[in-house]
């Protein structure tokens, strides 16, 4: 495995050229949404230029064109993440709409009163508020897998959690917040010894973690391509073949039919049915093209950069004094939660937005993580492959200045 | 001095700093010198929730004139409460609620007031305007049933 060569990977992002408040841009945002390499926003731009037009049913040429673009971006989804079939891609507009569509089928077909919806502590609202408003219409009932004070799921609580009224599992791959990775092949395979589907959140981790459906034999599988170099308002929902000929679908429009009157409206088969009206095919394709770019780099060698990125930062930042790093799990993607003794949040992020560094900061949409863990928020940065050794140094830095401003 | 009078005098404090770590420690300096707020007016009744700090906001009516006391978990936006707190507190809650607020854009920190930063302070300016339209009001009722 060769080296990889950061300043020839860092040419292909232009957005990393620019300079904020006088300063060049440290990007450490990268768990909220990630830049797009050259390639991926010169195909968008040849796509309007050159073979723009709405996909499916045209006789015309470049409906043709782009029904073919949307269909092999579908196809390379598949290869991506080792589903067996192409029809069991669904494009979505990102994550949250995935697991909506899934949360809205049981809803309407599978939950009934004193059934149980099982999340973990560690997910994303997006994870948590469609099940709550499933488990309203129903009256089934959410539980939530524990966690510890590192940020790691109790495992150990799962057998008792899963009963015989649990409809599905429904867990993130990796927490947005603290980056603890979850061993979600014990959970399926513990959910799955009772029967029970489970739904993978991988908004977290389809960036930085090779991924295979089939092996993991996962239900679902969610993820946005914004996080994955992509652009925004495209994702990706995979579903077992039986399972999304079994749900039904949770909007209704043109091309999910296959012959509508007024009495009665057949559906497609999947993936069709449930994507109802104009797909964004430009965005399909663009993340076909993102998906290109992480295999010509080699997405395990950009991980294993990515992981000594956060090593790094995690023994730079841990020698800061009064500075606590949330979140300690074992495994973690390259995402770094941490709070500043007697410091808010807030000023950290502020100053650091005026030394040119990008970080997230509050609570991440992880109010019940926050809370389980007695924080009001945290700094969040969070590295891609793109960032390097010298830019945590300028936020270890950084760090030390605020301390002195507020200290 | 009058409110817009107020503001011009804060911009021209300001204006001697062209590096933003400068202006940030003034804000902090600022934040020293706000009165801390008692305990017991941390209470969700004064609450200003948002998802980034939190900010805690008491008006008062005092011989016709509207006094704010307020706080924050976040001493960037507590310096700028403190400013607000200078240029709105302890006049008549006509004049609060006429006077427009531009010196906060004038010194760069408007970033600070945007919804998207859920400080806070975007809230807290609002019901700043709104409690002296509220006590302004009253006021005036009060005045006319004198007349009667």
């Amino acid at each position: 495995m060769g080296m990889i060569d950061i300043q020839q990977i860092r040419s292909d992002f232009p957005i990393l050229n620019r300079k904020v408040h006088g300063k060049d841009l440290v990007y450490f945002d990268n768990a909220a949404t990630t830049q797009k390499p050259q390639v991926v926003l010169d195909e968008i731009v040849r796509y309007y230029s050159e073979v723009n037009s709405n996909i499916h049913r045209g006789v015309h040429t470049l409906s043709q064109e782009s029904t073919d673009l949307f269909e092999q971006a579908r196809k390379e989804v598949q290869q991506f993440i080792h589903a067996r079939s192409t029809s069991e891609i669904v494009f979505t507009a990102g994550a949250t709409a995935g697991i909506n569509a899934i949360a809205n089928g049981f809803e309407r077909s599978i939950l009934q009163s004193g059934d149980e919806v099982l999340v973990s502590s560690l997910e994303h609202h997006a994870n948590i508020v469609p099940w709550q408003m499933a488990c309203e219409k129903t009256g089934a009932k959410l539980r939530v897998i524990p966690m510890n004070e590192n940020g790691e799921l109790l495992l150990d609580e799962l057998d008792t959690l899963l009963t015989d009224r649990t409809r599905i599992v429904a867990i993130t791959h990796a927490s947005n917040s603290l980056g603890t990775i979850n061993p979600i092949a014990t959970f399926i395979e513990k959910a799955h010894a009772k029967g029970i589907p489970v739904l993978i959140d991988a908004a977290q981790s389809i960036q930085h973690i090779p991924i295979d459906v089939s092996k993991l034999n996962c239900d679902f599988l969610v993820f946005s391509g914004h996080k994955i170099y992509a652009p925004t308002g495209i994702g990706v929902l995979y579903g077992k073949q039986e399972w999304l000929e079994k749900l039904p679908p949770y909007q209704g429009g043109g091309d999910m039919i296959k012959s509508v009157s007024f009495e009665k409206t057949v559906y497609n088969p999947p993936p069709f049915k449930f994507e109802a009206g104009t797909m964004n095919y430009v965005g399909a394709h663009a993340l076909a093209t993102a998906l290109q770019y992480l295999k010509q780099h080699g997405i395990e060698q950009l991980a294993t950069y990515e992981q000594e990125l956060l090593h790094y930062a995690t023994a730079k930042l841990s020698a800061i004094e009064g500075l606590r790093i949330i979140g300690s799990a074992d495994q973690k993607v390259s995402v770094l939660s941490f709070v500043m003794e007697n410091i808010h949040q807030y000023d950290v992020g502020m100053v650091l937005d005026k030394l040119g560094i990008a970080v997230r900061t509050g609570t991440h949409c992880n109010e019940p993580v926050m809370r389980r863990l007695g924080i009001d928020g945290t700094v969040r940065a969070s590295f891609s492959f793109y960032n390097t050794h010298e830019e945590i140094d300028r936020l270890a830095a950084g760090l030390e200045r605020i301390k002195l401003m507020f200290g | 001095m009058t409110i817009q009078e107020k503001q011009k005098q804060i911009i021209g404090e300001f204006a001697e700093f062209d590096d933003w770590m400068d202006k940030y420690d003034l804000l902090i300096e600022l934040s020293k010198d706000l009165s801390p707020l008692e305990a017991k007016f941390k209470t969700d009744e004064f609450l200003i929730k948002a998802c980034q700090s939190r900010v805690w906001l008491v008006p008062e009516l005092i011989d016709g004139k509207l006094y704010f006391r307020a706080d924050s978990d976040a001493i960037i936006v507590k310096g700028i409460i403190a400013l607000l707190v200078d240029v709105l507190s302890g006049r008549e809650p006509a004049e609060i609620a006429q006077n427009e607020l531009f010196f906060i854009d004038q010194i760069g920190l408007s970033e600070n007031l945007s919804p998207t930063r859920s400080n806070g302070l975007l809230a807290m300016v609002k019901q700043m305007k709104l409690y002296a339209l509220a006590f302004q009001a009253q006021l005036e009722k009060q005045q006319s049933n004198g007349n009667e």
